[in-house]
């Protein structure tokens, strides 16, 4: 019960500062990636900061944590195990980014931002558990 | 740099990383949202874990109604691809995300923070694929 718990307050202020840091909204995120806009003075950095940001804080957490024999609330560190620099990855993460790009929205914001209800948002949601089910059942992740 | 807005990116941010930080000390698990959500579904989704990864989704759509409810913080979410182009956006999000084991949170913020090399290649990889794709979309072809 305390997991689920400590879950559901996770996710709420993971989703509260993807709302402030403006994350949630892909044009926010599109203007971070459009790097050349540098050019004619048009770039967003502040995704940027939120990563800054987002380390700054996660990182002493976690490095502290990461040791830990188990976590406070029970339970194991389910950490990851596997090291290896694979073509899966890599092309995973190419593929990923130009979703990521043709839209602007990752998972994190897409989910949060089902808040607005908007078809568009739901209709990307819906398109990426499609993505994630048919990766799942053909056996490739 | 009009748009920029490094206060409230600083302090979201710190946010995200209070919340992915909390979610390993205390649950012993990676704050990876593809991971949460995709982990639904999955093989080896069972038990109790469901109802975790159901509970941080339902905060994540929380967290930004409360936002918008009780403060004045204003945001909004703005899609402006058409519907085709946000098909194959999602599709190749979930499905990338999946083979790659993981988004900009679970590589980008915990892994990175975990010092994880392959966190950092996988970053790398969709970073400059992102770049890649809006530098094709808005100054080769002009816009979607």
């Amino acid at each position: 019960m305390m997991r689920i718990l400590v879950s559901l307050i996770c996710g709420t202020i993971f989703g509260a500062g993807l709302y402030i840091s403006g994350m949630i909204d892909p044009q926010k995120v599109l203007g971070f990636l459009d790097i050349w806009a540098i050019t004619n003075g048009g770039w967003d950095p502040s995704l940027a900061l939120v990563m800054a940001g987002g380390l700054l804080v996660a990182m002493p957490i976690i490095q502290f944590a990461k040791n830990r024999r188990e976590p406070v609330c029970g339970g194991e560190m389910a950490l990851p195990t596997n090291h290896k620099i694979t073509r899966k990855l890599i092309l995973g993460g190419l593929m990923f980014g130009t979703g990521w790009g043709l839209v602007g929205y990752c998972p994190g914001p897409a989910i949060s931002a089902l808040a607005f209800g908007q078809i568009d948002t739901v209709i990307f949601v819906v398109a990426m558990l499609v993505g994630m089910m048919v990766c799942k059942f053909s056996r490739l992740a | 740099m009009e748009n920029f807005t490094p206060v409230s990116a600083l302090i979201g941010g710190g946010l995200i990383g209070l919340a992915s930080g909390m979610y390993l000390l205390l649950n012993g698990r990676i704050a990876g949202i593809s991971g949460i959500i995709g982990g639904l579904f999955g093989r080896n989704g069972t038990g109790s874990a469901i109802f975790e990864r159901l509970a941080f989704i339902i905060g994540l759509i929380a967290g930004p109604l409360v936002l918008m409810t009780t403060t004045s913080i204003s945001v909004s979410s703005v899609v402006t691809s058409p519907m085709p182009v946000i098909v194959i956006g999602g599709l190749l999000v979930g499905f990338g995300t999946t083979l790659g084991s993981g988004c900009t949170s679970g590589h980008g913020i915990c892994g990175l923070s975990r010092l994880s090399m392959r966190s950092l290649v996988a970053t790398l990889s969709f970073m400059a694929a992102g770049f890649i794709t809006v530098l094709f979309t808005r100054h080769l072809i002009g816009g979607l």
